[in-house]
């Protein structure tokens, strides 16, 4: 906290309503004078309030920790929340993610896109027939295990690793380094009684893990520091391996 | 419902409606709640006139939100062995409380931090005073592994590192005990087929003051009854609809001319400065310490402000996706709740869990073992109307007792307390060689409030029953 002046910034923001199409998209700039431990979240909030009412973002957590806000920060993803204007030049440059439906300006429909992918992959829990019998002790899980989960559980769906990838942009059906991390969570879960064909039916093509170039813009991205480089080549090899699996059988001649 | 998109309205006609929309943390200034905290949810069935809520003046305040933005710096911290310090680097809680120290409960902690700051030992900054958080003596091991969240908050809002530096905390809105009144299937008394899960609801999991880890709690457990409780009522024919269409087209335009009103009615009132205003006296007047004169006054500010609402103009005339649009109607929505906690905390002469009493200090089991509900009788209306319900002593298992509160809990005692704590020594005595199920059976049958599946005995981990 020293004394010197606080800097002016100068925020050029993306504007379309593609429910108002007769204005273009066009770049909009906005100039907010720099507070002691500013982020995006505060300076596009005190933009709305003392600016431009119009202008549309989406902020939820303000933590972190829900996703809402990723958008293209000087043209790289990040999350806006947890951006300091300190780690920024004066000129911040602010766009919506690509990739995902825009409702309007900064504000994209990131939920539509991973719902789809959700249901496409089903992420979630397959336990055996039968279902849960809540009188039962659950089945213990190791630690080892639980933190190898959580680890990729920590995925918060912002959007970022889509937006940073090459094969998301040109291919819609990509189910992006997102869906191929949740993948790789629910195999470590001992609850889950998928098998490795299950696995590969449902990310072992082009739209699926055999889809990546490796470009890898998606593990440089990630708000949260997902190991996304090492789970995405795991699960090439691993569902290779599961690929070439029924093709030995036939080659067996039975 | 609206339409945040599109801006439609659109009216959806259900046999049953479920209300899960968390708690109301954004009425104060600071608060660990997200954005969309606002108690809409809440607010939406206060307006039916019908629904309850349930002390709403029960409000936990976080001790260790991040300073100044309020984000929630998790109670593990202290749980392993973190530490609050005051300007000096000392570490004061011991002071206050020698038993407890830095893990007494959250709305003791958040006092002991407010009272030491009043004393003049607060950390003096640009935005306001706050304490120190120490989890250096934890180890960069320890946080990197144990802690991660923690650290990352850290780097990413302060740009500071936990392992080597303080953190600055302040205590913050947290969570909301009240919320609109429900029976144990979680369906409001008072509007069949309103069901509330979650912290929008006061299901009495928490009393006055939930305790730490017990937000799962009430997740899983309403997940499973309240979501049964739905499915069943769904289920039943005598809960089918018959709904006339006027009704549902009257609702509509009045719905629609709100927004009118807020569009086009040249009103000057600005919104943004208004929640504001109403943050600024729910913190300063019905925060962490309460006394009759400010709860007063804030019930008096906040009925002008609730008028002023009424007078909101937006800028932005667009029926669409409009951000200054939705912050004006929910405003005058939060102003209602606002002074649903202010009313019920003036009303309530005592200190019980958070709501804590200046002038009030001692728990009066006497006078105030009852529940305050508030309802929103007419629009027009510029307080909510108060009603009590008393709880009965005679049908509990554990009668209500000392808490363990600080050093001393000298709480007024209810009359009915002793004659049924010797009752229920009496039963469990008399019950002695019974089971655990003939026991709760005989103290505070709860299995028919089940649904039939989870009436099952569970199986015990040592083999028991």
């Amino acid at each position: 906290m020293n004394d010197v002046a606080p800097r002016r910034l100068t925020l050029t923001v993306f504007r379309y309503d593609p429910r108002a199409p007769e204005r273009t998209p066009r770049m909009q700039s906005y100039e907010v004078e720099e507070a002691d431990g500013m982020t995006l979240y505060i300076a596009l909030n005190e933009i709305r309030e003392r600016l431009d009412p119009s202008l549309q973002f989406d902020f939820v957590c303000r933590a972190g920790v829900c996703g809402s806000c990723a958008m293209l920060i000087n043209g790289r993803p990040g999350l806006a929340c947890s951006t300091l204007t300190k780690a920024l030049g004066p000129e911040i440059t602010l766009a919506p993610l690509p990739a995902f439906e825009l409702i309007a300006d900064l504000s994209v429909d990131t939920g539509k896109w991973m719902r789809a992918m959700s249901e496409r992959l089903e992420t979630w829990i397959h336990a055996r027939e039968g279902g849960i019998d809540f009188a039962r002790i659950e089945e213990r899980m190791e630690p080892a295990v639980a933190e190898a989960i959580y680890e990729l559980d920590r995925c918060i769906e912002c959007g970022c690793c889509v937006a940073a990838c090459g094969t998301a942009l040109m291919r819609e059906d990509f189910v992006g380094a997102v869906g191929l991390n949740k993948i790789a969570r629910f195999r470590l879960d001992p609850r889950d009684h998928r098998s490795g064909n299950d696995y590969f039916d449902l990310i072992g093509d082009d739209d699926g893990v055999f889809g990546c170039m490796s470009l890898l813009g998606c593990h440089d991205v990630c708000p949260k520091n997902l190991p996304l480089q090492t789970q995405i080549a795991f699960m090439r090899r691993l569902m290779a391996a599961e690929g070439l699996k029924p093709s030995l059988k036939q080659g067996d001649g039975k | 419902m609206r339409d945040l998109v599109s801006g439609a309205l659109s009216a959806c006609i259900a046999k049953a409606t479920v209300i899960a929309t968390g708690g109301a943390g954004r009425l104060y200034r600071a608060t660990t709640n997200a954005v969309i905290c606002e108690g809409i949810g809440t607010v939406i069935a206060l307006e039916t006139g019908l629904a309850a809520l349930s002390n709403m003046e029960a409000v936990q305040f976080h001790p260790t939100g991040l300073f100044p933005s309020g984000i929630l710096i998790t109670e593990g911290c202290r749980g392993d062995g973190g530490l609050l310090r005051d300007v000096d680097g000392h570490r004061f809680m011991p002071d206050y409380e020698p038993e407890k120290k830095d893990l007494a409960a959250r709305d003791v902690v958040s006092r002991r931090m407010l009272e030491h700051i009043r004393k003049g030992n607060g950390v003096k900054s640009r935005f306001g005073e706050h304490l120190w958080l120490d989890i250096t003596l934890l180890g960069r091991e320890h946080i990197e592994k144990n802690l991660r969240e923690v650290q990352e908050i850290c780097r990413n809002f302060l740009d500071i590192d936990p392992s080597k530096d303080l953190i600055p905390v302040y205590p913050a809105a947290h969570y909301t005990m009240g919320g609109v009144r429900t029976n144990p299937t979680g369906e409001s008394p008072g509007l069949a087929g309103l069901f509330v899960g979650g912290e929008a609801a006061c299901w009495d999991i928490h009393g006055f003051n939930r305790l730490g880890g017990n937000s799962v709690a009430e997740t899983i457990v309403a997940g499973m009854i309240v979501g049964e409780s739905i499915a069943a009522f769904c289920d039943r024919p005598q809960n089918d609809l018959t709904v006339s269409m006027g009704i549902i087209r009257d609702f509509l335009a009045r719905e629609d001319a709100k927004i009118s009103a807020l569009l086009t009615g040249g009103g000057d009132e600005d919104a943004n400065l208004l929640r504001i205003r109403m943050q600024e006296i729910m913190t300063e007047k019905v925060g962490i310490f309460r006394t009759a004169d400010k709860l007063a006054t804030a019930v008096d500010e906040l009925q002008a402000l609730l008028a002023k609402s009424r007078n909101i103009g937006v800028r932005n005339k667009s029926r669409g996706a409009n951000p200054e649009l939705v912050a004006a109607y929910r405003t005058q929505k939060m102003i209602k709740l606002a002074l649903c906690v202010a009313c019920g905390a003036l009303a309530r002469t005592e200190s019980r869990g958070a709501h804590y009493r200046d002038d009030f200090p001692r728990r009066d089991d006497a006078q105030w073992l009852r529940r305050t509900l508030a309802i929103w009788k007419n629009e027009s209306d510029t307080l909510p109307t108060l009603n009590y319900e008393p709880l009965d002593v005679m049908r509990m298992e554990l009668p209500p007792g000392s808490r363990g509160y600080g050093t001393k809990d000298d709480h007024i005692v209810h009359s009915d307390a002793p004659r049924r704590a010797a009752e229920v020594e009496a039963t469990r005595k008399r019950l002695v060689d019974a089971d655990r199920f003939a026991v709760q059976a005989a103290l505070m049958p709860y299995d028919h409030l089940l649904p039939p599946d989870l009436r099952v005995r569970n199986e015990r981990i040592d083999g028991s029953n």
